[in-house]
């Protein structure tokens, strides 16, 4: 049924990124967030490579704390939906660390996103997020970063570092950061990229005696791979890349 | 082995080669020396079948194949090697994966086994041993990081892994220094001085010929060969400039 109707957030300026209670209207499905909590000290971490998927739609929400001390990674893949939605909220106690890595895979019509809103609430906490888009076809990749910095909230340091790989000229990414900082003794950096697959690079590797498919392939792995490259769990990290590969064949 | 015969090639909308005719055998080796502009990499880069390079007219011969009929990988693994001027960086991608790959699709694409990792790791440490390169060189990134003259020797070092039957090297001696040349020169001289292969030495310097001795040197300017000599001609160009020589 999803299928059929329109999707808000793909081209209207208005309705991207909305929030999900504005897309109830249209997928009356919706849950309240998953609540994770971090104890204090403790480290934990989530890998999601499968969106739970309805009617085309995928959406996952989290609504996580991170304790004084601790330390959260979270690695997700945002593909197969026609409608993919991750969306995690996030609060750090002092001293706590979160860790995202992300990649968005899509293709077709897809419209894929990650939004994140991460609240470094207390002192000494850090997070880094790091998003990579590959994007063919007529798909919508978008990454909405909010970074909340509170007043007191003193030596903070939140990164953001989101770069899309467009296959195809038809294909959109959008990448979003939004930081409100209170606190006046903080770091916040933030990059973003928007290119395509280095046409000279193409060419040496085809010179090498590498058809165009499996240079392509190999380029695009080494593109997402940053995502992961944070994953201490390595039998992890080789589930999640694998899931991403086989997600990234699909795409050419 | 390779019949260049009156070719033409563009690039945009300007013609750079103008009818450009070669022959080189087995057992060869050949230098193409010549002004700025004259056409030598446009002429490496035809070759090798980069796209923006469009040949307009004339024909290509290798191994009896027409080789402007086959893809950029397929000369690859017809036999053909460029070793360009400024090898191009993959970041995330590393030397040992990018060349086993290589090497095994042109191994595919000829019918023969793959090298499995082990026979592969051997191969690639004679090679670098023989380019003196560090294996730990070839496990980063695809000449990322690299200074000019390693990435240089890294194109050897794929030469010799690859073992092509025809290696087009476009001034494989800009940015080497002297012991680097000297490196590099006997690696060219090991890898490809054979009776079954040969090789096309694009370069601007008397030098590097010192160290692998061409049977013919050739004057390219304004898209043709316009003299043709032996290593005694590079000899003189040097003396008397491409102007006076070429004129």
């Amino acid at each position: 049924m999803s299928a059929l109707l329109p999707l808000p957030t793909k081209r209207d300026e208005a309705w991207r990124y909305a929030d999900l209670k504005a897309l109830e209207a249209v997928w009356p499905k919706l849950d309240g967030p998953e609540k994770i909590a971090v104890a204090a000290g403790e480290s934990a971490s989530r890998q999601i490579s499968v969106l739970p998927i309805i009617d085309g739609v995928g959406i996952v929400d989290l609504d996580v704390t991170i304790g004084d001390g601790a330390n959260f990674a979270l690695h997700v893949l945002a593909v197969a939906a026609d409608y993919g939605r991750i969306q995690v909220k996030v609060t750090l106690g002092k001293g706590a660390h979160f860790e995202l890595g992300g990649a968005i895979l899509g293709s077709g019509t897809q419209t894929l996103e990650i939004v994140t809103e991460t609240i470094h609430a207390e002192p000494n906490a850090t997070s880094n997020q790091v998003v990579r888009s590959v994007l063919a076809g007529k798909a919508t990749g978008s990454f909405l970063g909010k970074i909340n910095v509170a007043r007191d909230a003193q030596k903070t340091d939140a990164a953001q570092s989101v770069k899309a790989m467009l296959l195809d000229r038809t294909a959109t990414a959008n990448a979003k950061p939004e930081l409100e900082i209170f606190a006046d003794d903080v770091k916040c950096a933030h990059g973003a990229t928007v290119g395509e697959l280095d046409k000279q690079a193409l060419f040496y590797m085809a010179s090498r005696g590498l058809p165009p498919e499996l240079a392509q392939k190999l380029m695009l792995q080494a593109f997402i791979a940053d995502a992961f490259v944070s994953m201490d769990d390595d039998a992890a990290r080789e589930a999640i890349e694998s899931k991403a590969l086989e997600a990234l064949e699909h795409l050419s | 082995m390779l019949k260049i015969e009156n070719l033409h090639a563009n690039v945009g909308d300007t013609e750079i080669l103008k009818g450009l005719s070669l022959e080189l055998n087995a057992g060869e080796i050949h230098a193409i020396m010549g002004p700025n502009g004259a056409g030598k990499s446009t002429l490496s880069y035809a070759l090798g079948g980069r796209p923006g390079y469009e040949i307009t007219s004339g024909s290509v011969n290798f191994d009896g194949q027409d080789l402007l009929a086959l893809d950029p990988h397929e000369r690859a693994a017809a036999g053909i090697f460029l070793g360009f001027q400024y090898p191009v960086e993959i970041p995330g991608v590393s030397n040992l994966q990018f060349l086993r790959e290589s090497l095994n699709s042109q191994r595919k694409s000829r019918g023969e086994e793959p090298l499995s990792g082990a026979e592969f790791i051997k191969l690639a440490k004679e090679k670098a041993g023989l380019l003196k390169m560090d294996m730990d060189m070839l496990k980063r990134a695809v000449n990322v990081g690299f200074s000019g003259g390693e990435k240089k020797r890294n194109e050897m070092v794929q030469m010799g892994i690859i073992d092509p039957k025809l290696a087009i090297l476009d001034e494989t001696d800009s940015g080497l220094d002297i012991d680097a040349l000297r490196v590099v020169g006997s690696g060219i001289n090991a890898i490809m001085r054979k009776p079954d292969k040969a090789v096309l030495l694009i370069t601007h310097y008397q030098r590097l010929l010192e160290l692998v001795k061409p049977d013919f040197v050739h004057v390219l300017a304004g898209g043709r060969i316009v003299k043709t000599g032996g290593p005694e001609l590079a000899l003189q160009l040097e003396e008397e400039g491409y102007e006076a020589v070429a004129a």
